[in-house]
């Protein structure tokens, strides 16, 4: 038993978090916000040339032979930023996805991937496949996992409520995999939850730093106890979130047998967490978080769509029951 | 990252389990908070440590046999997942003997942690006081120098088992000037010392499993001052969550709480069909100390790495307090009009879980130290 990770993956971290600190600020999630495809300028070829965005496939397609336990700590920094790029549907699910399932398919796609020069999709069947239209093939999982290419398919496009979240029905010409579902979509859900931590720690550690310097009744309003509470129980949530978001990690790259219970387990708990960081935030900041000027709702906004992504808390729930046995 | 369990430490498991197997009592033993219970326990302890179990990741010249903290954690999920009684030396254990590895004189060690381990000596915590509950350093119990003798006047209370323990473990204030944190000592009481009365007092369940404590000029030698005099405060405070025990609950005993919910559950559903609201009330309970049991993994390894757990061991007694009201409360919900029956082991549970969030510093204090010692809020 050892929950601690390596200086190479802790080195890797830090790296993509220095990277995303300079690159990717509030202005360029915006600019996701407001601009054609829901994605940034460069941001995506910049985790590419780092090795990230095909760091999942293995050396001999050109990737980095890394698993699910290097990649959580990148994912939780992708929500710590607010990364407007398809970290999770490409690297996370696409990549590994078509490695598993070989053949023709990934000798197609497999190697252009890796290198970034397509770009990976991915939805729950009969929902919805963020970003597709900047995608080259999108994988829809289900009973099966189904891979469309986008050139040539059907795309009806929807409205999230994060505005970089573009929300696409995809409809083509498939081919069917010859992979697990399962997995591809734990791996979905498991990314999602890292995901979500990242978030809620952002909002957790925004929201600390502005009741810290905000000054009501000559005092900063983080001084008062009912403010410290709302915020220790975001804290709390957070804290017991992390590590089953890391262990659903290991439990993918392991292959081990309660890998769907307690990814179920982590996604469940960082919905909550990242649905109690956002409503904390917002009630810390006050009327300044409820104004569309100010930062803080895009990751408050992310925070929902990514609770809600890969089954909310309740579906989860649902799954871990039904694993119990009740 | 490797989160499975090592060779050696499955064996480990086996042997913990196999020995819980053919040891653990049959009937349930008294409850520890009477007297007959008390001595029950107190056998039970001696079995234990006899067999190497009492205090695995103890050095072996005090009782242990060295296991690292990760094997620590797997023998409470044994040992709890065994139905074996609960420990009535584990304020001890838990909360003293860390101080005295830490503070204590190298005689001082060698006086002390055997008996306690083996529960020849069962202590008692003598820190809060009528007018210091969770502020602490408001106590006025004064234990003025004699000579090589502290003469203690005052009063100490929620002393739990104060009434059978052998030693009471006590913060008290040696320095008559001072005020607050400073001026403070740590000193260890036998409980049969002239001048030293402990009363009981009728718990929440009605046993007598609190005490107070009434010290009359009672005469304490300085070879039982643990640590400096003057230093009590930094004393105690510096090892409330320790790298011996990590802390007082291990996640082994929420886990085994949370699967024996599950079977009621099923057990229930076969006669009474199943109730979506109650069921996901059930898989909380069960999340909690799954999310209990990795952060604690998690920080096993931080701590091997250097890290001090600090501060943040108030996120764990948050979790597993809050935790385990609600996985009995759970429990009684399921139960429906049988809930409030007396004999059945969920309510004396639940009734016991209540304390969790008052004792070892109350969650609103524990809240105030995640908000300002973890996140760095302002204190005023």
């Amino acid at each position: 038993m050892d929950f601690s990770f390596s200086d190479d993956q802790v080195m890797f971290q830090e790296a993509v978090r220095d990277l995303l600190a300079n690159e990717c600020p509030p202005e360029v999630v915006r600019s996701a916000w407001e601009n054609d495809t829901g994605r940034t300028d460069g941001l995506w070829g910049a985790l590419a040339e780092m090795g990230v965005v095909g760091m999942t496939a293995p050396e001999s397609a050109g990737g980095l032979g890394m698993d699910e336990t290097d990649l959580v700590l990148l994912l939780e920094e992708a929500g710590r930023a607010a990364l407007p790029e398809p970290l999770l549907e490409h690297t996370a699910v696409g990549i590994p996805t078509l490695a598993e399932a070989g053949g023709p398919i990934a000798e197609a796609w497999l190697e252009q991937a890796v290198a970034g020069e397509a770009t990976l999709g991915a939805g729950a069947d009969g929902g919805y496949a963020v970003g597709a239209a900047t995608c080259d093939l999108v994988l829809l999982i289900g009973d099966q996992v189904r891979a469309v290419p986008v050139a040539g398919a059907s795309l009806v496009e929807h409205q999230s409520v994060d505005w970089s979240r573009r929300l696409f029905e995809v409809d083509g010409e498939e081919v069917v995999l010859d992979a697990d579902p399962g997995l591809a979509f734990d791996r979905a859900a498991g990314a999602a939850a890292a995901q979500c931590v990242g978030v809620a720690q952002y909002l957790l550690d925004a929201t600390v730093e502005y009741v810290a310097q905000r000054y009501q009744f000559g005092k900063p309003v983080g001084s008062y106890q009912a403010v410290k509470h709302h915020l220790a129980n975001a804290a709390l949530k957070i804290e017991f979130a992390r590590p089953t978001a890391r262990h659903a990690a290991w439990c993918i790259a392991a292959g081990d047998p309660d890998r769907s219970r307690d990814v179920s387990l982590a996604k469940a708990l960082a919905s909550e967490a990242v649905d109690l960081a956002a409503r904390t935030a917002l009630q810390c900041h006050g009327a300044i978080g409820y104004t569309f000027e100010y930062d803080l709702h895009l990751w408050m906004k992310r925070g929902w769509a990514l609770s809600a992504a890969w089954g909310d808390a309740a579906w989860h729930r649902n799954r871990i029951a039904a694993a119990l046995g009740i | 990252m490797d989160l499975s369990f090592t060779p050696a430490e499955e064996e480990f498991r086996d042997e913990a389990r196999t020995w819980l197997a053919e040891n653990v009592p049959a009937e349930p033993l008294a409850s520890m908070d009477t007297p007959d219970g008390f001595e029950e326990h107190r056998e039970w302890e001696h079995l234990l440590f006899d067999a190497g179990w009492a205090v695995v990741s103890w050095p072996e010249r005090f009782g242990g046999r060295e296991a690292s903290l990760v094997e620590w954690l797997v023998f409470e999920e044994e040992y709890w997942a065994s139905g074996a009684p609960g420990r009535v030396s584990s304020n001890g254990v838990s909360l003293l003997a860390p101080t005295i590895f830490d503070f204590g004189t190298p005689e001082q060690q060698d006086r002390f942690l055997r008996p306690m381990a083996r529960g020849d000596e069962i202590w008692a915590q003598g820190w809060s006081e009528p007018d210091a509950g969770s502020d602490l350093a408001g106590i006025k119990t004064k234990a003025q120098r004699d000579g090589e003798y502290f003469v203690i006047d005052g009063q100490k209370t929620w002393c739990s088992r104060g009434a059978f323990a052998d030693w009471f473990f006590c913060l008290v204030r040696t320095d008559p000037d001072s005020e607050r944190h400073a001026g403070l000592s740590y000193l260890l009481v036998p409980a049969d010392t002239e001048g030293l009365e402990a009363r009981a007092i009728g718990r929440l369940d009605g046993e007598p499993g609190f005490a107070e404590l009434f010290f009359d000029g009672a005469r304490v030698h300085e070879r039982y001052l643990l640590g400096g005099e003057g230093e009590g405060w930094a004393v105690a405070m510096a090892t409330t969550g320790s790298e011996r025990g990590l802390n007082l609950r291990a996640p082994g005993r929420f886990m085994a709480a949370a699967d024996r919910l599950v079977g009621l559950y099923q057990e229930l559903a076969d006669s009474r069909g199943s109730d979506l609201d109650r069921r996901n009330q059930v898989v909380s309970a069960w999340m909690g100390a799954q999310a209990y049991r990795w952060q604690t993994y998690a920080t096993e390894a931080r701590l091997r790495g250097g890290a001090p757990i600090g501060s943040e061991a108030s996120f764990m007694k948050v979790l597993w307090s809050e935790l385990d009201v609600e996985l009995h409360a759970t429990a009684l919900r399921l139960l429906g009009r049988d809930g409030e029956r007396a004999d059945s082991s969920w309510m004396d549970g639940y009734v016991f879980a209540l304390s969790g969030p008052i004792y070892a510093g109350t969650n609103e204090i524990q809240r105030n130290i995640i908000s300002e010692r973890v996140l760095g809020l302002p204190r005023r």
